[in-house]
């Protein structure tokens, strides 16, 4: 056996590996990127789910807008009170001074299948955003309420999404307050309210009184009752429907006692019964 | 020039490295569901193949020859690519982080991408000089970057329709959608 081939062999790939290390090592060097080492501490102690319910584009982002100073240590809502004290520990501050109140989202709309008014049958395709661009909207009467066609449902990366009788209900326990079905809701009918908040308005139609009443039976019909039971100034009327003011709302109650649509709703109360 | 033209032609259109060789496939399914990203990765491969050509061109001519070591080819040639990729992703992380994260696994798979070892192994088969070489490599990385863009283009499509049988969802069509891409560019094959 040739003994200089295997050598000249070994040589030749070793020098060729040697020069293509090099030139990385140099490149290593020219394209250095100086990064905070706080960013990948604070990344750490985030999530991950990439959710953007911060309103960063991912979990990357938001650390280096919480270590670069411009987000407060709270500025995760899947991560919570307890990690915005793991975060502000880790960036040397107070952690009692990121006061957290969780949020979750609420469908404001009772328009089930029974209470509705079907103004046709659709068979399209079974997405709401596609529907929205349908002449004349979906196939309830009411323009303002939930088309159940589960947009928000695709949306929800932590199964807190449901359709329940031709409405997308929030399951409190399990979201987590990121705004993604906030986000695709083609009807804007999603909001953020405070998770356990007593009474809620569950309906979103802006339409006069009798207009309301023909398209569904659980409809808010403007009649300002809610509003002059309130001791504390906590509902208003906004073009047509009541609109509880959380931090004012001490959950008495009253409100949904007087409301004669019964669509104020308690937190543990009425739960929609099945098609 | 005209047969640097056939050449350049040839790769990208005739013997289109991922639809009539069927090189280069994982990236070419795994990161066309957009078009921007997918016409990102062709362009980085387009980067990677088209120096991968000129250096493993040079170094096979100046080196692997003289010295009667052309059996080393592919290990050299790995070699060079690996290290291409390496400077590729370094240079992204630094100038778009924003790519970076969206072309994510298949960045440094680009090293595993078989179309670029193929791409400086066919220069070393057919022949190829240096100015063959590069013109071959920038043919077939232009042929790779035309297949994904397509094919993102087709899958943003798909993506959209509701309308496909369930067993057909997901992989099932999107190959599918490849094998009727790759009948369509036979007819490619008379160009020359």
């Amino acid at each position: 056996m040739d003994i200089t081939g295997v050598v000249y062999a070994a040589g030749i790939v070793g020098i060729v590996g040697l020069l293509v290390g090099i030139l990385l090592v140099i490149a290593a060097e020219k394209f250095k990127i100086e990064e905070n080492p706080l960013v990948g501490a604070v990344r750490e102690l985030l999530p991950g789910a990439n959710c953007g319910g911060c309103g960063f584009a991912g979990c990357d982002a938001c650390a280096d807008a919480i270590a670069a100073g411009k987000a407060p240590t709270n500025a995760c809502p899947v991560g919570g009170p307890e990690v915005a004290k793991k975060i502000a520990i880790a960036m040397g501050m107070d952690p009692g001074a990121g006061d957290f109140k969780q949020m979750v989202a609420f469908v404001k709309c009772a328009g089930t299948c029974d209470k509705a008014v079907k103004k046709y049958d659709y068979y399209g395709i079974k997405d709401c955003n596609a529907i929205s661009v349908v002449p004349g909207s979906d196939d309830k009467g009411c323009e303002y309420g939930c088309m159940g066609y589960g947009a928000c449902v695709k949306a929800c990366k932590f199964d807190a999404m449901h359709i329940v009788d031709g409405v997308a209900v929030v399951d409190e326990d399990k979201c987590t307050g990121c705004q993604a079905c906030i986000k695709t809701c083609p009807q804007h009918i999603i909001a953020l309210v405070p998770k356990g908040q007593a009474y809620k308005v569950q309906c979103s139609s802006h339409k006069r009184g009798k207009d309301v009443m023909s398209v569904c039976q659980a409809g808010c019909i403007g009649c300002t009752l809610c509003t002059k039971q309130c001791e504390f100034d906590a509902i208003h009327m906004d073009n047509n429907v009541a609109v509880i003011d959380y931090e004012k709302c001490t959950g008495c109650g009253k409100c949904a006692d007087k409301c004669p649509k019964k669509i104020i709703i308690r937190a543990d109360g009425v739960q929609l019964a099945a098609c | 020039m005209q047969e640097l033209l056939l050449i350049a032609v040839g790769a990208a259109l005739v013997n289109n490295v991922t639809l009539s060789q069927f090189l280069g496939i994982c990236p070419f399914l795994g990161v066309s569901k957009k078009v921007e990203t997918a016409t990102s990765m062709g362009l980085a491969v387009l980067f990677v193949i088209t120096l991968a050509s000129l250096i493993c061109s040079l170094i096979y001519d100046h080196i692997l020859v003289p010295m009667g070591l052309e059996y080393l080819q592919t290990i050299v040639f790995i070699l060079v690519i690996a290290g291409l990729v390496q400077f590729v992703e370094m240079f992204l992380k630094k100038s778009m982080p924003g790519l970076y994260t969206a072309l994510g696994v298949y960045l440094p798979l680009i090293t595993t991408n078989c179309a670029v070892l193929g791409a400086a192994l066919t220069n070393v088969q057919e022949g190829y000089g240096l100015v063959e070489s590069v013109v071959n490599g920038v043919g077939i990385s232009c042929g790779f970057l035309l297949a994904i863009s397509l094919m993102a283009g087709v899958r943003e499509k798909i993506a959209e329709n509701e309308g496909i049988p369930k067993s057909f969802q997901g992989s099932p069509i999107v190959l599918v959608t490849a094998g009727l891409m790759a009948i369509a560019f036979c007819g490619f094959s008379g160009l020359i």
